[in-house]
């Protein structure tokens, strides 16, 4: 085991999965020359040329349309977009084509794509600041993953390579310099399963990506009050696995999710209705939910900073939880 | 290589004509299957054993006969969603498009495509698309798949004239062009789009012009003249196949029935329609035919026999099939895999 970052971690899933296979391309804006607008692609150029580490222009329909193509022609194309906001671009490629082929075809067709966007924020304002994982999810014939660390960013992007199907692999700005534990050794891990990153028995915490950490932290000040999160990481948002979720909403009897998005027609809407669906007679509370305010983003720092829940913010809807 | 206007030859003009009896035979055969299967479809649509949008060709075969005519059958095609021709002529069994038209399992798609959505990947036909443009970068990635494979293969991209409006055109036809790829957009110019003329929403009404915004060839053609379609999408495909990038085609036809069936087409007059259907690429095929020799009066009409029975028995298997099963409701959503194990709810 060695402390990597989630940035060096999605690298090295990169690289060991071309080494691994040669159908595995990269393309979009910025990867090669440049060595990726975040640095995560940086070096590949060098080592694999520009056969494999395609520099595209600016036309987001025709990174994700091209990668669809090349995936139905037999590639495995990883196609990056510069951030999740440009995804809207290429909207209709992701919907219409990626997400429907296999089915409107009768199961003929297979497009084994991922595209790698990362979500996140930092004074840019309302075009540059958004997090639309709720609106892929929502997709029959997608697969969403969000990962929040880099052990789990790298083994969940290298299955998402091998993968037959469609993946919207959804990464964070903020989180490109967060460490952590990756072993030297290859390893993958299972798309559709959630974890639980700490165990607790008096409220279920539900989040992913950045989010994980702030309620991490929320629960790290909690269990010095005696208050005892169990925290779950769902990493991979469609197909959801809810399992982890309603075996410690029995235990605690008491669910908050945290999402990064609006709440509105959210992640945790979804959750909270399984929830409620599922572990009605478990709840001793309603099902709270936490998330960005139902505005656009602001650009002024002090507007921006009100934006998300953070630990504090967690720590006190918790207590409210637990009174 | 600087775009090209329309050659004033007509092959019906031309003194001995370059192609063999068995094209001509066949190339008349594929048209006519094209169009007495439309007319069936059409009459199912009415009866209601069709659904949702029935978009024909009629009056533009020739500009899917010629184009097949000219690939090799390891070649890709992709097209639009008017793409009953082109599955047609590529040689696919008329009972199954009849019978995805009609919804059952025994259809190209299994059912779950219907009239928009027909695909064969085992004869390289991967599928007609509905979202206008949406396909010219699915063409893009293809060829660039086989470039990247080193496949002697060429893309064929079929689209109308309404198509050329839309960012994917330009989006996807740029690349192409950046990356040298082999892949021959055939742009059906019949003139509307929907109900609007062409010239009224594009600030270039001649498609094959716009081709400059790549540094393409691109020609434009007579699409009603079958053997004028062949021979210049030969041309382009094999200069794309050596490598000489891609390449346009503008194949001026008219479709003689509406954008789809139940269209009351108050956006052009009769007169127009009927001047257009003197134009009419099967009849002039024929005449071409028996002009030169190709094939006796004879023939023609025991083609026409063989294609009228051969449409009965597409219908008759489409009227038996089955329709799909109800499991096949929630097959084919996802690739199964163990990496993508969807949990049960509890």
């Amino acid at each position: 085991m060695s402390q990597k970052t989630y940035r060096d971690a999605l690298r090295e899933a990169l690289r060991e999965e071309m080494l691994r296979d040669e159908r595995v391309l990269i393309m979009g804006e910025e990867v090669g020359v440049w060595g990726g607008t975040y640095a995560v692609t940086r070096g590949l150029y060098g080592e694999f040329g520009a056969k494999r580490i395609v520099d595209t222009p600016i036309a987001e329909e025709a990174i994700v349309g091209t990668a669809v193509g090349a995936a139905m022609g037999g590639l495995r194309p990883v196609a990056e977009l510069m951030t999740i906001n440009f995804s809207l671009v290429a909207m209709d490629q992701i919907v219409n084509n990626a997400a429907k082929i296999h089915y409107m075809f009768g199961g003929q067709v297979r497009v084994p794509l991922v595209i790698r966007a990362p979500a996140g924020w930092g004074q840019l304002s309302a075009t540059h600041s958004q997090s639309f994982e709720a609106w892929f999810a929502h997709l029959p014939g997608l697969i969403v993953v969000m990962p929040g660390t880099p052990y789990d960013a790298k083994g969940l992007l290298k299955t998402a390579i091998r993968s037959d199907n469609p993946v919207m692999f959804i990464e964070h700005a903020r989180l490109y310099g967060v460490k952590g534990e990756v072993p030297d050794e290859e390893y993958t891990l299972p798309i559709g399963v959630s974890e639980i990153k700490r165990p607790g028995r008096d409220v279920t915490i539900v989040s992913y990506s950045r989010m994980l950490h702030v309620a991490l932290g929320a629960a790290e000040e909690l269990a010095k009050v005696g208050i005892e999160c169990e925290v779950i990481d769902l990493r991979t948002l469609r197909p959801l696995d809810m399992a982890p979720v309603y075996d410690s909403v029995k235990k605690t009897h008491r669910a908050l999710i945290v999402e990064e998005d609006w709440t509105t027609c959210g992640m945790g809407a979804e959750i909270a209705a399984r929830i409620s669906r599922y572990r009605f007679d478990s709840l001793d509370a309603p099902v709270e939910r936490m998330g960005q305010v139902d505005v656009p983003m602001p650009y002024a720092r002090n507007l921006e900073a009100l934006m998300f829940p953070d630990e504090e913010s967690v720590a006190e809807k918790v207590r409210d939880m637990v009174a | 290589m600087a775009a090209t206007s329309p050659s004033s030859v007509s092959a019906e003009d031309a003194a001995g004509i370059n192609v063999t009896a068995a094209e001509a035979t066949d190339w008349f055969k594929k048209m006519s299957l094209i169009r007495r299967f439309e007319e069936r479809a059409e009459e199912a649509y009415g009866q209601g054993k069709i659904g949702g949008f029935l978009h024909l060709y009629i009056g533009e075969e020739a500009v899917a006969v010629g184009a097949m005519a000219a690939l090799r059958p390891e070649d890709d095609v992709i097209t639009h969603y008017r793409d009953h021709g082109y599955v047609l002529a590529r040689g696919i069994e008329p009972k199954r498009v009849m019978a995805e038209l009609y919804g059952k399992a025994t259809g190209l798609s299994k059912g779950k495509g219907g009239s928009m959505h027909m695909a064969d990947v085992k004869r390289h036909v991967w599928g007609g698309y509905a979202i206008v443009g949406g396909h010219i970068p699915l063409a893009t990635g293809l060829a660039l798949a086989n470039q990247y494979r080193n496949l002697p293969r060429v893309v064929a991209c079929f689209f109308g004239e309404g198509a050329t409006n839309i960012g994917t055109f330009f989006a996807g036809l740029n690349l192409a062009a950046v990356w040298k790829l082999a892949l021959v957009a055939i742009v059906e110019n019949n003139r509307y789009g929907m109900g609007t003329a062409f010239e009224r929403v594009s600030a270039v009404s001649d498609v094959y012009k716009k081709a400059c915004a790549f540094d393409i060839p691109a020609e434009q053609i007579d699409g009603n003249d079958v053997l004028a379609v062949r021979d210049a999408v030969r041309q382009m495909v094999e200069r794309s196949r050596a490598g000489g990038g891609p390449q346009l085609i503008e194949a001026m036809t008219y479709r003689f029935r509406g954008h789809s069936v139940g269209d009351p087409q108050r956006y052009r007059t009769k007169e127009e329609v009927e001047e257009a259907k003197a134009r009419d690429p099967i009849t002039r095929w024929r005449r071409t035919v028996l002009t030169n020799g190709l094939a006796t009066e004879a023939e023609l009409q025991k083609i026409g026999d063989e294609v009228e029975a051969e449409v009965e028995e597409a219908v008759r298997f489409a009227e038996i099939s089955p329709a799909p099963d109800p499991r096949e409701l929630c097959n084919d959503v996802l690739v199964f895999e163990e990496v993508n194990r969807v949990p049960e709810d509890v």
